[in-house]
């Protein structure tokens, strides 16, 4: 609102050249202290709900190693395409972006391809959202990250087919940060879900 | 499903809103239709993202919504009146108290208070809308459609009966089968997708938005008051969003988050919902606090005494509104060292409210009063509040707790606090700002006699119920024996509820009277008012709010314009303003998110996912569009300002 577009904002990176992409940029960051507090809710719930696994099997029984670590592994490699790619649009090189935007979606998809096979096992094994409390926190927890990885990767999809059709502006530039804000977020959160899940789940023995 | 599992039947007093929502809603399209209105709606209110008007269609749900729960609540009191009596089933009565508290707290209190930040915070800081209009409007419609959603379940499919609590394992699928439940998550969770955006949105707008010169200390103490709110806003629904949808999974997806079977903790339940409830509370109170200074500064024509003091003592309450939720069950058994922190932390919440009390105290000192009729309501809530909270630090208390707990003695104390502070609060700001949004004031003289009507009501009903606590009478139960010695006080609380039945009554008479009746206010400062919304050129602002920002020199900004005489516009100061354009995909994701809602309820999945692709599609088409608004030009602002000073 006001005057934006008659401003003029040089020096400033491209994203926040228009008066709505500071405001955009500002709010998604306050959107992000949001999903903390969503996330937050559910580590506790997990934590609370952790050993109750009421007879059935346990997370030492089923959670291995190899599949996780290549989820690791293949997010946290997205991320830093992901940060190549911002790089890429400060240097103004669409050709860039694309392709590191590009690798950045094909790792998240990778990622959750081995997320949706580790949850197939642990089902065939006997693990479902209805087997204990502990299965149920465990579920929606990952199911959570993996709804937002899936969600994030249609978005900036979306945003990579407005950047063929109107080119970099301050409206798309801004776009294509505040995803990048969310691709680096989900990054954090399974940090967290991987120590505190994973980790301990095969290292400590519960209940 | 059979039709008469579909729709509720078998209740003469069901049939009877059968019959009043047919009615009601073929006269609503039938004028519609003959006075050719249908475009004007589309047009006017339902794609609009003009902050003024969502703030007044908030206004207008509330107030149905108070109808809604009001009705409960003489219901109820007609049910309790005397011993023994069958008006209603105990089935019945679980359900109108459930609905009764629900729609009070989240669908008439939070709306009417949200309505009022959007009406007066972009014209208190100067601004021409809110930092994201599109997302506003996105915000009311999805509080709208959720409340729907909720509403509609007392005809359709049953309403939900395990208190607004919702305690489990009383709300699972084995204690509370059918569809109720189910319209309590799903009509909360739509609606607070839209609080939590209202959240963000002001936020952003307070911080980012305000006329050059206001400093955060300067902002209008309503606005700090909204901003602070926002800010619990944010970090506290996204823990109700989760709890909502952990039980929702519980009962449709059958896991065990909060079951007694496989291995669930129930209690964990009651700890996540206060751990947003509590904070809800100060959502609801906080902003009340906001306007009751406003007014009370304005109406003792003085500066707010204590300003500072004012905003550090909101801040501290937000801060300690997110520790102290335990003390909604100290009688859980965590022991005596967790019940004891919580209690202090508890007592602690009465220091910063204390000093808000002497504040507003001292701005009436030595300050020349009008008994206006938004003063009245202010006077109002300083007594009856701090009756209120001087019986909360008695229930903070954990070992008298187990006394108080669950009696109506809390029950009491809470409509003390929430009727006292927020309904009064809301009643002052509406008729303070009404003026603003309608040109004209509310009648004085009727005005004064709802006052009056429900403020003695509002005593005659709650304060019995205090004692009636005391006596042992638990909360929650649809009747009682004549042996018990309660009959006397209930009665009286009954007479007390239909006083404020009537008072509310007075009130839209009012509103149909003072449309018909008042003189238009000529200037847009009917009251001699502090802050900017009074500044604004005609008595409603145009939709660009200012032709030109105001600069800001120090607090009560207007008044300080209003005495240095500097209120003389320089016409080349006028440029063209740049304004957000309507839409309709708002009210349409919205429309997608009650149909998705409503097929969760009766767990047709298909229709859920119908309604959740609608959603999406909207999103997509959204995010592809490139909308840069358009510009208001220099002329048409100056043919505005002229047309106002004829």
């Amino acid at each position: 609102m006001g005057n934006a577009h008659q401003q003029t904002h040089e020096g400033l990176p491209l994203e926040y050249r228009s008066e709505t992409g500071k405001l955009n940029i500002l709010g998604f960051w306050i959107f992000l202290g949001a999903e903390i507090a969503l996330f937050s809710t559910l580590f506790a719930t997990y934590m609370v709900l952790t050993g109750r696994t009421a007879g059935g099997p346990t997370p030492q029984e089923l959670f291995e190693m190899k599949g996780v670590l290549t989820q690791t592994f293949l997010l946290l490699t997205s991320s830093f395409t992901c940060g190549l790619a911002i790089h890429q649009m400060r240097l103004g090189n669409l050709k860039g972006i694309y392709v590191w935007l590009g690798l950045t979606l094909a790792l998240g998809a990778g990622f959750l391809g081995f997320e949706i096979y580790e949850f197939m096992q642990y089902v065939h094994e006997g693990a479902t959202i209805g087997t204990s409390a502990f299965w149920s926190a465990f579920f929606v927890l990952a199911g959570t990250h993996g709804v937002h990885v899936a969600f994030g990767i249609g978005w900036i999809g979306l945003i990579m087919l407005q950047l063929a059709k109107r080119g970099l502006t301050p409206e798309t530039s801004a776009k294509v940060f505040i995803s990048s804000l969310y691709w680096h977020f989900l990054d954090v959160v399974w940090i967290f879900i991987f120590t505190s899940v994973y980790l301990s789940g095969m290292v400590m023995s519960h209940g | 499903m059979k039709w008469d599992e579909f729709f509720v039947t078998g209740d003469p007093l069901i049939y009877g809103a059968d019959v009043a929502i047919a009615v009601t809603v073929l006269a609503i399209v039938s004028v519609l239709t003959y006075f050719k209105r249908w475009g004007w709606l589309w047009r006017e209110w339902l794609t609009t993202v003009d902050h003024k008007k969502i703030g007044i269609m908030y206004l207008i749900s509330a107030i149905l919504m108070l109808f809604r729960g009001g009705v409960d609540a003489l219901i109820m009191r007609t049910q309790l009146a005397v011993p023994n009596a069958g008006f209603l089933n105990s089935q019945h009565y679980n359900e109108i108290f459930t609905t009764h508290g629900t729609i009070m707290i989240i669908f008439m209190a939070m709306p009417f208070l949200i309505g009022l930040m959007n009406v007066v915070v972009p014209l208190q800081i100067g601004a021409r809308d809110v930092a994201y209009p599109y997302l506003n409007a996105v915000s009311f419609w999805t509080f709208f459609m959720g409340a729907m959603l909720f509403n509609i379940s007392f005809v359709i499919g049953g309403s939900p009966s395990a208190g607004w609590t919702s305690y489990m394992p009383l709300a699972s699928n084995e204690l509370s089968p059918g569809p109720g439940q189910n319209y309590y998550l799903l009509g909360l969770q739509i609606s607070g997708i839209g609080t939590l955006l209202t959240g963000i949105n002001f936020i952003v707008t307070i911080l980012k938005m305000r006329a050059p010169g206001m400093t955060l200390l300067r902002m209008p103490i309503f606005t700090w008051s909204t901003l602070v709110t926002s800010i619990i806003i944010v970090f506290a629904f996204p823990i109700l969003t989760v709890a909502l949808a952990l039980m929702t999974f519980d009962r449709l997806f059958g896991s065990h988050f909060f079951t007694l079977s496989g291995e669930g903790l129930d209690m964990l339940w009651a700890n996540l919902f206060w751990l947003w409830g509590h904070p809800e509370v100060y959502i609801v109170i906080l902003p009340a606090f906001g306007i009751f200074s406003e007014i009370i500064s304005t109406f003792s024509r003085k500066t707010l005494f204590g300003y500072k003091a004012m905003v550090y003592s909101m801040i501290i309450i937000a801060a300690l509104s997110f520790l102290v939720w335990v003390h909604h069950f100290f009688t859980m058994g965590t022991g005596a060292l967790v019940n004891s922190v919580f209690s202090i932390t508890t007592m602690a919440i009465g220091i910063p409210t204390g000093v808000k009390i002497f504040n507003w105290l001292f701005t009436m000192y030595k300050g020349r009063i009008q008994f206006t009729t938004p003063m009245l309501w202010s006077l109002g809530f300083i007594v009856n509040f701090v009756i209120g909270g001087v019986t909360g630090v008695m229930l903070a208390m954990a070992a008298a707790d187990y006394q108080y707990h669950n009696t109506y003695f809390l029950v009491a104390h809470f409509h003390y606090v929430l009727i006292a502070g927020t309904v009064f609060a809301c009643f002052a700001g509406f008729h303070y700002w009404y003026p603003k949004m309608f040109g004209h004031k509310l009648n004085e003289k009727i005005g004064k006699w709802c006052f009056w009507l429900f403020m003695i009501g509002f005593n005659v009903c709650f304060m019995p119920m205090y004692f009636l606590g005391l006596a042992g009478m638990p909360r929650r139960i649809y009747t009682y024996d004549p042996e018990s010695g309660w009959f006397s006080l209930n009665f009286v609380a009954t007479i007390g509820a239909f006083l404020m039945g009537a008072a509310f009554i007075l009130l839209v008479y009012n509103i149909y009277y003072s449309i018909r009746r008042q003189k238009p206010e000529v200037s847009g400062d009917p009251w001699d008012g502090r802050t900017l919304e009074w500044a604004t050129d005609g008595a409603i602002p145009p939709h660009y709010n200012f032709a030109v920002i105001p600069k800001v020199t120090g607090l009560d900004a207007f008044w300080r314009l209003k005495k240095e005489k500097q209120r003389e516009r320089i016409d080349d100061a006028i440029l063209p303003i740049h304004m957000p354009s309507h839409s309709g995909k708002p009210f349409m994701m919205s429309v997608f998110f009650f149909i998705s809602g409503f097929g969760l309820v009766f767990e047709w999945f298909w229709m859920g996912i119908v309604g959740a692709v609608g959603v999406l599609v909207i999103m997509i088409l959204r995010s592809l569009e490139c909308d840069k608004g358009y510009y208001v030009s220099v002329e048409e602002i100056k043919r505005d300002l002229s047309s106002i000073k004829q």
